[in-house]
């Protein structure tokens, strides 16, 4: 750490900056009734979501968290909820307190047998590294040992905006 | 003792916590698009903790990263189809609410 004062306390208070972005922006997505609420809250969890990545020393994909979620799939759904007015209606006040039990202990039985696994096993270090991670890394690796893989993520990208295309076309009359 | 943000034990837990929201989400959510995005909470969990084990556990720290990038990758597929099959859907039901689609409930 550098000889910054005090860098290691500021630092982990950027750390805990984020985390509380990932989760605030989470409980929006899933607790707000409209839509687009829940897409800005989504939004905002990919954010907190990327500095988590470049907290874990790849910030690459902390770039790339931005570009591809926040800018292409968010802006996506605001268009689909624009154009669908998928407002929820209210449900009945029984039936939803019941659901919404089942749903919080599904969840919560999930979160906690996941903490408990994951503080309780001690995780293997490695002895050695074979690099450092870094974006230059990352190109060399894509071109030579990950080369396939990447060709077909090209390809099912443009199988999957052509199906799109089609999908979305049908039903719509020629004016 | 390392610093709060360089112990794996931090991050599995929020993973941990992002998949147990996005779950929730899931069962709780009455729109498709709703359900579209906790999906989402869902992959960004699996992503986050892929790249956890890929900065503490791994040898080779690109496996981690290249793996999320497909991810990235294969959820804007995902995202691209599901809005365009929502879309046919409201064109033919005029509603993305799960309880009007129901045609084949016995």
């Amino acid at each position: 750490m550098s000889n910054f004062p005090a860098a290691t306390y500021i630092v982990s208070g950027i750390f805990i900056l984020c985390l509380g972005t990932l989760a605030t922006g989470a409980l929006i997505a899933v607790l707000s009734t409209r839509l687009i609420r829940s897409v800005c809250g989504l939004a905002i969890c990919c954010l907190g979501l990327a500095g988590m990545y470049y907290f874990l020393r790849s910030p690459f994909l902390a770039l790339m968290e931005i570009l591809i979620y926040i800018g292409a799939v968010c802006v996506t759904i605001v268009f689909a909820v624009m154009l669908a007015e998928p407002d929820e209606a209210a449900e009945s006040r029984q039936h939803g307190i019941l659901w919404g039990t089942v749903a919080v202990g599904v969840a919560g039985a999930i979160f906690w047998g996941l903490w408990q696994l994951g503080t309780r096993v001690t995780w293997a270090v490695p002895q050695f590294r074979a690099n450092s991670g870094s974006v230059e890394d990352i190109g060399k690796s894509l071109l030579t040992t990950y080369s396939l893989a990447f060709e077909m993520i090209s390809l099912a990208l443009l199988v999957a905006i052509l199906g799109a295309l089609a999908i979305a076309r049908t039903g719509r009359t020629k004016s | 003792m390392n610093p709060i943000y360089d112990r794996l034990v931090i991050y599995l837990p929020a993973a941990a916590l992002l998949l147990a929201i996005g779950v929730f989400g899931l069962l709780r959510r009455r729109t498709l698009i709703g359900m579209l995005i906790s999906g989402e909470l869902i992959f960004s969990a699996a992503s986050l903790n892929f790249m956890a084990f890929n900065r503490f556990t791994a040898p080779d720290p690109v496996v981690g990263q290249v793996f999320v990038l497909f991810i990235m990758g294969l959820a804007a597929a995902e995202v691209a189809i599901a809005l365009s099959i929502i879309l046919a859907v409201y064109r033919n039901y005029r509603s993305v609410n799960t309880k009007d689609l129901s045609e084949l409930n016995g």
